[in-house]
């Protein structure tokens, strides 16, 4: 499943950009180094292929439904993880900007959830150690299916701590992840048994393929050791960075806390536009609620329910009105100005 | 479902908006990316309650859409078929939040039905920046600009390279697909055994004109990168954009526009 930029939260959406950001780094100069230039075509070509490929459906036996191919991991076994992993990246970003499967800044979580654990934690630690130094098919099929369970259920799993380390979404915790994981335990299983299918294939077909692909050396602990330590630095700087200036705008929990205790009213209310406009009204109809309030977190839901609830019946139906009339009338003009632009445009 | 077919000629339609000749068109990508950029990460840092603010942000898609003489209502369109995902998400919001935020006379709106809407706007406008993006820019652009913003250039050759055969292989699975479909009768033939083998012969002819590109690709010279005569100047105008549309969103951050506009035609009014 695509993460979505709208179940998004800032923090996490940029330091999971820069995790990606630093694997696609790390991953294009290894390519890069390898200075085979066989490869480039080849990566993009199965990129295209990969693409094609789930748009091809096929029924799955005994339940009706259809399902297509995710690819992942055969990019893996196919390439090696660090070219399968720039060519998942390079199909998402197509994905991302042609069918905004996701959006722009959850491209950097769906990059990380689709891209790193097939290439980089399944196929090196999954399914080269189940392979063996002997591969034969029985272990070929075994290490596929059970490869592609195990980085359909990361995958996932790590859609699910986005999610909930965003906190837009009012799923809890475990609701979530028991959503989503038997589903991607089915979903990992058919991936298992059609990229099985399509692997044995090749073997059959041009065994040279798999030979070649099978003899990639497998990857010693070092450079994924390296992609470890390198990401989880980049997570750690900017989730510091980016934590650090989400904190001087007061979040919701704070505001919610002046606005109850009636501390602080909005910031800057009396300068600026706000103020500018406040003073041309004669009466005081301003109305100086915002129009859906903060909740109040439980903590201090208790503390202080009375004035809560008073200043709820005082100006909520105004804020209410006005916030609504308010929407209407900017949305009204937003699309209106992008009218009269166009009808410009086409008088000009 | 849509054919293959169907959203091959989709993708073309909205690969094609790319070329159109306008000021928003003929700006320099860099500028483009940015302001998406900061539209993005805007939107998505308002609370989870906010909903009457973010509304202001359709003024960036709208205007795009007007300067660049995007077709409106295909760009609608495409960001309407992508709310339900969203929904899909979001309605559960109204299941586990049941404090009532907002009292409308005897209507209660709780907090969840609030995150509920508020998740389908911020994907609505996420989505939009998206696709109005590609739009106006043209997927080798915002490459390159993205190149020149710092990504390594293998990955650019390779987003090049996936972009100039997606519209080959896709087709061409679309003929393997539509050729299969014709074949079976009812669900017979479209299981898991011929997916399997179809899927492997793709993939083996994919294999091979790999090897035909790079053989040509090497008669040409290839080097690793691909080089093009496109210029890039990030001049006045760029920076005007990118100082302009940032400050905008910013404001509109900090301010509640809508509210300010409704309290005072409701103050008005009474």
């Amino acid at each position: 499943m695509h993460m979505a930029d709208a179940l998004l939260s800032p923090a996490v959406g940029v330091t999971m950009w820069a995790a990606s950001a630093g694997a696609i780094a790390y991953c294009s100069a290894k390519v890069r180094s390898e200075l085979d230039d066989r490869k480039a075509p080849l990566m993009g070509v199965l990129g295209a292929f990969l693409f094609a490929a789930q748009m091809i459906n096929f029924t799955i036996p005994a339940t009706g439904s259809s399902g297509h191919l995710g690819g992942g991991l055969l990019l893996a076994i196919l390439l090696g993880p660090c070219a399968a992993f720039l060519t998942i990246a390079s199909v998402l970003v197509v994905q991302a900007l042609f069918f905004a499967d996701g959006g722009l800044l959850a491209l950097g979580c769906n990059i990380f959830n689709m891209g790193f654990f097939p290439a980089f934690i399944t196929y090196p630690f999954v399914y080269k150690k189940i392979l063996g130094s002997n591969p034969n098919q029985k272990r070929l099929t075994m290490a596929t299916l059970i490869a592609a369970v195990v980085g359909l259920q990361l995958g996932p799993f790590s859609v699910v701590l986005e999610t909930l380390f965003s906190g837009i979404s009012a799923l809890p915790f475990t609701t979530f992840a028991l959503l989503m994981q038997p589903i991607h335990l089915a979903i990992g299983i058919v991936e298992g048994f059609v990229t099985v299918a399509v692997v044995s294939f090749v073997y059959k077909a041009r065994p040279e393929i798999m030979h070649g692909a099978m003899e990639v050396r497998p990857i010693g602990n070092h450079p994924v050791r390296n992609v470890l330590l390198a990401f989880l630095a980049a997570a750690i700087l900017t989730g510091g960075g980016v934590s650090w200036f989400a904190s001087k705008d007061p979040d919701g929990l704070e505001w919610a806390i002046a606005r109850v205790t009636g501390k602080e009213e909005l910031q800057g209310p009396e300068h600026g536009l706000y103020g500018a406009l406040a003073a041309i009204q004669e009466k005081s109809a301003f109305l100086p609620d915002y129009s859906f309030k903060k909740p109040v977190e439980p903590k201090n839901k208790g503390e202080n329910p009375a004035i809560e609830k008073k200043k709820e019946a005082e100006g909520n139906l105004g804020t209410s009105i006005a916030g609504i009339v308010g929407t209407l009338m900017t949305l009204a003009l937003a699309f209106f100005s992008g009218f009269l632009l166009k009808k410009r445009n086409k008088a000009a | 479902m849509l054919s293959i077919d169907g959203v091959l000629l989709d993708f073309k339609r909205l690969d094609s908006l790319a070329t159109g000749d306008s000021a928003i068109h003929r700006l320099d990508p860099r500028a483009k990316v940015l302001v998406t950029f900061v539209f993005i990460v805007t939107v998505v840092s308002f609370g989870k309650y906010e909903l009457t603010a973010m509304v202001p942000f359709f003024i960036f898609p709208a205007v795009i859409i007007g300067l660049g003489n995007l077709p409106a209502g295909y760009i609608a369109r495409k960001i309407a078929l992508l709310c339900p995902f969203a929904l899909v998400v979001a309605i559960f919001n109204p299941v586990f939040d049941r404090e009532v935020l907002v009292q409308l006379g005897p209507l209660g709106i709780t907090g969840g039905w609030i995150s509920c809407a508020s998740i389908v706007v911020r994907a609505a406008l996420t989505v939009g920046a998206a696709i109005i993006l590609l739009a106006v820019t043209g997927f080798p652009a915002i490459c390159r600009a993205l190149e020149r913003l710092g990504m390594p250039a293998a990955f650019a050759v390779q987003l090049l390279f996936l972009y100039r055969y997606i519209f080959v292989l896709t087709e061409e699975g679309g003929r393997a697909s539509r050729a299969r479909a014709l074949r079976s009768f009812g669900n017979k033939g479209l299981g898991m055994k011929t997916y399997g083998s179809l899927l492997g012969h793709l993939l083996l002819r994919t294999w091979l004109r790999a090897e035909r590109i790079h053989m040509a690709m090497l008669a040409r010279g290839f080097t690793g990168e691909f080089h093009t005569r496109h210029e890039f100047r990030f001049g006045r105008r760029e920076l005007l954009f990118l100082l302009c549309w940032s400050t905008l969103f910013i404001t509109l951050r900090l301010q509640n526009a809508s509210q300010l506009l409704g309290s005072l035609v409701t103050g008005i009014s009474r």
